[in-house]
């Protein structure tokens, strides 16, 4: 336990260092945020207003951004440039480091939140969720899946070259489709096919009828179970394939 | 007790015989050098005593324990350094040594580390700005700082300039000197000659040769003798060089010739690793 909590205060450390992280998963998210919403803002969509809804799509395209394409790609570069081989030589248990890197993208995770929804008060006159418990429940579980999706997903790359090609192309469109940006009611049906095995399309389903639609966690059983089942399925993929020692060659 | 036993060992990636079938011990408060040609077997060897890798055949033990079952406690009284020096690049050498000296129970001040390793000048630089050399002291630096009992240093001066080897030598040599046993790999002889008590070469995944260095060369008892002669190159080698000089000189004199580029010398350590890894036939 208490390498836990020094391997997480490391870990929050490097996290605050890392550039990348602070500007493509952290910033942009609250970026967009203002653009999108002194576009929109004002309109109506999907019966609520522009920018209430569009907080929402901020807080899924966050947790995807963070949890699964921030973690994916820093435990491809931490494999391949050799950082968890040489954990491996020190005392430090592989649950004590899992546990505290997660607990620190999750904690990330939960900043940028704060953010958003200050910003959406601050800017647009956004109130506070009424469903606290409920918000709190759906957002640790939909970061905690992503978190499980990034660790599979970063098991099966196999350079850091390729590390952010792959989880960009993953993750910007899956976004966009899955309508984080803009009301995906209107879009091709090829798309709307696409966005109806998403996780992220069920994630914001999730939030926004909790933040927008006053509805209970308990209520929302597909929801839940869809982006549970991603995430178990990110974590057996993690679970099977995870290595500690770089690619070979 | 031994701090490594290795007996029999084997080891094969598909068809390839990575190691086969070796055997050495390393004394506790040995310099122990594990020397030999890229792909001879080094690091495989190195990295099945570490616990990275599984062996195929043969008994290890590192520290009286077997290094494929070992868990926190052994980790604890071991020192690595990699050949890749794997790096946070954002944290500054200070950080880097007081996180990693967070997974020991009883580390070495990260002060004396940063001393021990010469890096007070850059111990608050970012350490993407560090060069080279200065990331390898830090590499050893988090290998010292759990103030370990052995230490594997693979490769460790591999890229230096000639005074960086010296001053990282000199730091291996203080380690010598706080009575740890460092089981050092190297393609360097003269590296093995500076501070290893005792050499093994390894050669396609065989011992040919161990000993200190100094029985090394001197299992070779030939002198060279080289001379050119009408533009070509003569090279003997003779167990009894003062009677084959005097034949020579003798005749050159009686002639009124010189021996153009007369050179008489011993072995070096490097011509016997030569042989005994025969580099040049490869």
């Amino acid at each position: 336990m208490r390498l836990y909590w020094h391997e997480l205060r490391g870990e929050l450390l490097l996290y605050t260092r890392s550039r990348e992280l602070a500007f493509f998963t952290f910033l942009l998210p609250m970026i967009f945020f203002v653009l999108l919403g002194s576009t929109y803002g004002h309109d109506t969509i999907e019966g609520v207003k522009g920018s209430h809804y569009l907080e929402a799509g901020m807080i899924g395209y966050g947790a995807i951004s963070i949890a699964f394409a921030g973690l994916a790609i820093v435990l491809v570069i931490r494999r391949e440039s050799g950082i968890l081989k040489r954990l491996r030589a020190t005392p430090l248990p592989a649950p004590a480091y899992i546990a505290a890197l997660l607990a620190s993208f999750l904690a990330a995770f939960a900043v940028e939140v704060a953010g958003l929804i200050l910003l959406g008060r601050v800017l647009f006159g956004i109130p506070a969720p009424d469903r606290i418990g409920s918000l709190v429940l759906a957002l640790l579980l939909g970061a905690v899946a992503f978190c499980g999706l990034g660790i599979g997903v970063s098991a099966l790359i196999k350079s850091a070259e390729g590390a952010s090609a792959v989880v960009n192309a993953i993750y910007l469109p899956a976004s966009f489709i899955a309508g984080a940006f803009f009301s995906a009611a209107h879009f091709p049906q090829v798309l709307r096919g696409i966005a109806d095995v998403l996780p992220l399309t069920y994630f914001l389903r999730l939030i926004r009828n909790v933040m927008l639609h006053d509805q209970a966690i308990w209520t929302q059983g597909t929801n839940v179970a869809v982006i549970a089942a991603w995430g178990i399925g990110g974590a057996i993929v993690a679970l099977r394939y995870f290595r500690w020692e770089p690619s070979e060659g | 007790m031994s701090a490594i036993a290795v007996r029999a060992l084997r080891k094969s990636y598909g068809a390839v015989e990575a190691v086969r079938g070796i055997d050495f011990e390393v004394q506790r408060g040995e310099v122990f050098g594990l020397l030999g040609p890229n792909g001879a077997g080094k690091t495989t060897t190195v990295e099945i005593l570490e616990g990275y890798r599984s062996r195929d055949d043969g008994e290890v033990e590192v520290l009286g324990v077997d290094p494929a079952r070992a868990g926190g406690e052994w980790r604890e009284q071991i020192g690595v350094v990699l050949q890749s020096s794997a790096m946070y690049e954002t944290l500054t050498p200070t950080e880097m040594l007081r996180l990693f000296a967070g997974y020991y129970r009883e580390p070495r001040p990260v002060d004396e580390v940063i001393e021990l390793v010469g890096l007070q000048e850059k111990r608050d630089d970012r350490v993407r700005r560090l060069s080279g050399g200065q990331r390898r002291r830090l590499d050893l630096g988090l290998a010292l700082v759990g103030d370990p009992e052995l230490i594997f240093l693979d490769e460790p001066t591999t890229g230096f300039d000639p005074a960086a080897r010296r001053r990282a030598w000199d730091t291996i040599r203080g380690l010598r000197g706080l009575g740890k046993t460092i089981l050092l790999t190297t393609h360097y002889l003269d590296e093995a000659e500076q501070l290893a008590d005792r050499v093994a070469v390894l050669a396609h995944g065989q011992i040919v040769a161990a000993g200190t260095p100094a029985e090394l060369t001197g299992s070779v008892p030939d002198t060279e003798i080289r001379y050119r002669e009408n533009g070509r190159e003569i090279v003997l080698a003779t167990a009894e060089p003062t009677r084959v000089l005097n034949e020579l000189t003798g005749r050159a004199l009686a002639a009124n010739r010189e021996l153009e580029g007369l050179v008489v010398r011993r072995p070096t350590l490097e011509e016997v690793y030569l042989s005994l890894t025969d580099e040049d036939a490869e």
